[in-house]
């Protein structure tokens, strides 16, 4: 190609994807892998605060043990809209269709997903179920807690069960959608030299967790469809008085909802990866063990979800290669933690916001996943099955990892979503209180669990409620932790200074973009020759005051 | 508000090897917090940017064989902790055999109730102390569990099948006996007290409860007045099974399988005959479903294994 022709193909200067038209419809028709992004950004912001506000009365009405204002039915329905709003409209999409979809064409220097429109498709399928779901709550509520356990959910329960059913079958597509867009994307359009083991984590990590995406979902969605066929129909699948099963319903619904959590947790992983090996200016300490863990971690959490099940009346045999195979799941995320903890090693750590939240999520899901083995044991699982001891660990792993991770992505990639600057100040303050409100709300409630306070109990013995009103506090400083970012951030897009091309100096194709990135996200097709961490020679460590080298990509040719 | 209190009373024999088994834990989740927490603030001051302590190269190898290192070492410190917590469990599968056994049946929002003599509670069950305790458990309705967590027992009790769990008290006292599976609107009202008395205090309690016959005669009162005893007893003209020194045996199926007579395989002969045929029978016996409830199916079992345990089934 001579360079004459190059300029006519390749301008050097091309609109940010946010220029690309102003008018509503632009935005809600655009098949632009990044604006579909913003779209979810906004949408799962939106559920989040529907979730946050939920859980919210639930606390407060927990300070007294008798109750305060709300009626039984309506406290197990504020649960259930929580846990189901959460999970499938805020957790599972979080850091997937957000930043996955923002960045993992930019990673892999492509100019847009795989399809484009199936990306499109995928956001109103997801917004289509969402409103199903808040129908249900308008039109009176679900009382089922978000596992929808038969036969309460198909014979006995009188609230909207097939409304929020529907919805979450909806979104289900959505997400087998991203993840066969993310899973063709990966394998198809990786630029030249983009090698598999040059691949960053981050797009690893989204493989993986599409990878489970595509494998779990149809499985929730086949057993939402028989709940359904029950409840309207009566069509007896786990009725036992007509010879159905009820414990069936609990082994197809975590043949999911295990796998789901650890679709929640990869990408925060991947997020967690990127941001440490930025903020220490280290390469990431065993690069392909990082990859073989989370490979090993969506394979093997696919054989694990009887450890929900060793009081369910499941046979003690099943039980004890089910705790087994818990133990051996743990395995490579002790193999994550050991190597976060090494990259730091020598490195030249700073700490600004994303790498708080990110140090942050290191102890939160080190705890988490310790307590995870307290479950995988079974004499302990059958104390603590079902208390708030359960509650506090997949909030460690959900909320003190998934949700820390997002708000790491949310301050990393901001300059890049936005081409703004932040506020570092109060960006650091509101990840430090985050931090803090977090274990001041989840930590009490692992002494509760063991004492053995059920969960999802609206009144309860009396001498847990010192427990409880630690808990409620800490969720205030907490609510008001999350109530931060949208302050400043709404802000910096507003009154912000402009942050450059790359304000942190990280390595990663998408950092040798405009920030924010053209419509086609390169000016040409970037070609690369080196991993994706080129933050220092090869069994090196920099030097205090050296000047770092610049990321080791290549200009395009 | 009471006082702070870290951990629930001991009250059963199973309590402090749940215990045990949690402080190791705890110890160890300790251990690992206390060196990720440590390596991870020692680092971020020791290599902070402004720092001028010396890096000093890394050779290339060190990676390798850290991986290779940590990732035997939780490997098998978890295979340890799988093996050691699972062990303990299998010695408390199966109660001792002297054991009474209670009836309990949930529903929504109630536990009842049956002692061996007959006696029935509601939302309460009074237990000596020292004495082995079975349950025999189910539900008329949703997906129960029952949870007392002095005892560190908690079992599932489902609709349509029995589930087991036993304990041996301790110590005297009143303890919280909660539901753990959300049941409906009143889940968390669905609580009752397991009450642990001394061996003579029981007794009295016992006898001061109203009269009633007890279980086995109850069941055999059932057993003649559903038409039972007209097939199954010896004297009959049609050909069925005896029931005697049945209960605990292998039954071969016409199919060549065999199963075992227990509760549950009663329960399904009861109200699914044609579920299994016994080889030898013919499958005329009709179906029950719908005419005899949880609570008099396991009085109907309770009678059919009294005739086991005796030598020569008394059968009035």
């Amino acid at each position: 190609m001579t360079a004459a022709a190059y300029h006519d193909e390749y301008p050097s200067q091309a609109n940010s994807y946010l220029r690309d038209g102003h008018s509503l419809w632009s935005w809600l028709a655009s098949t632009d892998h990044k604006r579909i992004a913003i779209l979810y950004a906004i949408s799962i912001t939106l559920f989040f605060f529907v979730g946050a506000v939920a859980i919210a009365i639930v606390r407060v009405e927990l300070v007294n043990p008798n109750g305060q204002f709300i009626s039984d039915d309506t406290y197990n329905k504020l649960f259930t809209l929580h846990g189901i709003v959460m999970v499938w409209f805020f957790l599972i999409p979080s850091i997937p269709n957000t930043f996955g979809n923002f960045l993992l064409p930019l990673m892999i220097g492509a100019p847009d997903v795989a399809f484009p429109r199936l990306n499109l498709f995928s956001w109103y399928l997801n917004i289509a179920g969402g409103l199903f779901t808040l129908y249900a709550v308008v039109a009176g509520g679900v009382d089922t807690g978000w596992t929808f356990y038969t036969p309460f959910s198909t014979m006995f329960s009188n609230s909207h069960v097939l409304a929020a059913a529907a919805g979450v079958f909806v979104a289900g597509f959505g997400s087998i959608a991203t993840g066969v867009n993310f899973i063709v994307t990966v394998h198809m359009l990786r630029t030249r030299g983009m090698i598999w083991f040059r691949l960053p984590l981050f797009v690893w990590s989204l493989y993986a967790t599409s990878l489970v995406l595509v494998l779990a979902t149809p499985v929730l969605a086949v057993t939402l469809l028989l709940v359904i066929a029950e409840r309207w129909f009566g069509f007896p699948i786990f009725d036992p008085t007509h010879g159905g099963d009820p414990l069936l319903f609990q082994h197809l619904f975590w043949f999911y909802s295990h796998p789901a959590v650890y679709i929640m947790i990869l990408p925060a992983m991947g997020v967690v990866t990127e941001v440490i090996t930025c903020f220490a200016r280290r390469r990431v300490f065993g690069y392909t063990f990082m990859v073989y863990a989370m490979v090993a971690i969506a394979g093997i959490g696919f054989f694990v979800w009887g450890h929900h099940m060793f009081v369910s009346g499941q046979s003690p045999y099943a039980s004890l290669i089910f705790s087994f195979l818990s133990f051996v799941v743990a395995v490579p995320s002790a193999i994550k933690v050991c190597n976060w903890t090494a990259t730091l090693y020598r490195g030249q750590i700073t700490f600004e916001a994303p790498m708080l939240y990110a140090l942050g999520f290191i102890g939160l899901f080190t705890v988490g996943g310790l307590t995870g083995l307290f479950l995988a044991s079974i004499p302990i699982d059958v104390q603590v099955h079902d208390t708030y001891f359960v509650v506090a660990h997949f909030h460690y792993i959900m909320v003190g990892g998934s949700v820390s991770a997002f708000f790491a992505a949310l301050h990393f990639w901001w300059p890049k979503i936005t081409g703004k600057l932040y506020d570092e100040a109060w960006a650091r303050f509101a990840a430090i209180l985050m931090f803090f409100g977090f274990n001041f709300t989840f930590f009490p409630q692992f002494l509760l669990g063991y004492l053995g306070n059920p969960r999802r109990y609206h009144v309860y013995p009396p001498e847990f409620q010192v427990y409880h009103v630690m808990s409620s506090t800490g969720a205030s400083v907490l609510a008001a932790a999350y109530l931060l970012p949208p302050i400043y951030l709404i802000w910096s897009l507003l009154y912000g200074k402009r942050s450059g091309d790359n304000p942190w100096g990280a390595t990663g194709l998408e950092w040798t973009t405009q920030s924010p990135p053209p419509t086609h996200n390169f000016l040409a097709p970037p070609s690369i020759e080196t991993g994706p961490y080129e933050y220092h020679e090869k069994g090196e460590a920099p030097e205090a005051g050296l000047r770092l080298p610049h990321p080791a990509q290549s200009e395009p040719r | 508000m009471t006082r702070l209190t870290f951990f629930p009373v001991q009250a059963s024999t199973e309590a402090p090897h749940t215990d045990f088994i949690y402080f190791g834990l705890i110890v160890f989740s300790m251990a690992v917090s206390l060196i990720v927490v440590g390596l991870l603030i020692a680092f971020a001051i020791r290599y902070r940017r402004s720092a001028g302590t010396r890096r000093g190269a890394l050779p290339e190898w060190i990676e390798r064989d850290f991986e290779i290192g940590w990732t035997s070492a939780a490997f098998f410190l978890f295979l340890f902790a799988a093996f050691w917590t699972g062990a303990t469990r299998l010695s408390a599968l199966t109660p001792p055999s002297e054991a009474m056994e209670i009836h309990i049946v949930a529903k929504q929002w109630m536990w009842k109730t049956q002692h061996p003599s007959g006696a029935r509670e509601i939302n309460a069950l009074h237990v000596p102390v020292g004495e082995p305790v079975r349950l025999a458990m189910t539900s008329e309705d949703v997906i129960h569990s029952f949870f007392v967590p002095a005892f560190r027992i908690k079992q599932d009790v489902l609709p349509g099948r029995y589930t087991r769990a036993w304990f041996n008290a301790t110590q005297v006292g009143s303890y919280h006996l909660l539901c753990t599976q959300l049941c409906g609107t009143e889940h968390a009202r669905m609580v009752g007290d397991i009450v642990v008395m001394s061996r003579a205090d029981f007794g009295q309690w016992l006898v001061s409860q109203p009269h009633a016959d007890d279980v086995v005669r109850e069941g055999q009162a059932l057993f003649a007045s559903l038409g039972c005893s007209a097939c199954h007893d010896g004297a009959s003209k049609v050909r069925a099974p005896r029931l005697e020194a049945l209960y605990g045996r292998p039954v071969d199926l016409a199919d060549g399988s065999r199963i075992v007579m227990d509760d549950s395989f009663i329960r399904e002969m009861i109200l699914r005959p044609s579920s299994h045929v016994v080889r030898g029978y013919d499958a005329i016996m009709p179906s029950y479903s719908g005419l005899v409830g949880d609570e008099e199916l396991l009085r109907l079992s309770a009678f059919i294994r009294s005739l086991g345990q005796a030598e020569h089934g008394d059968r009035g």
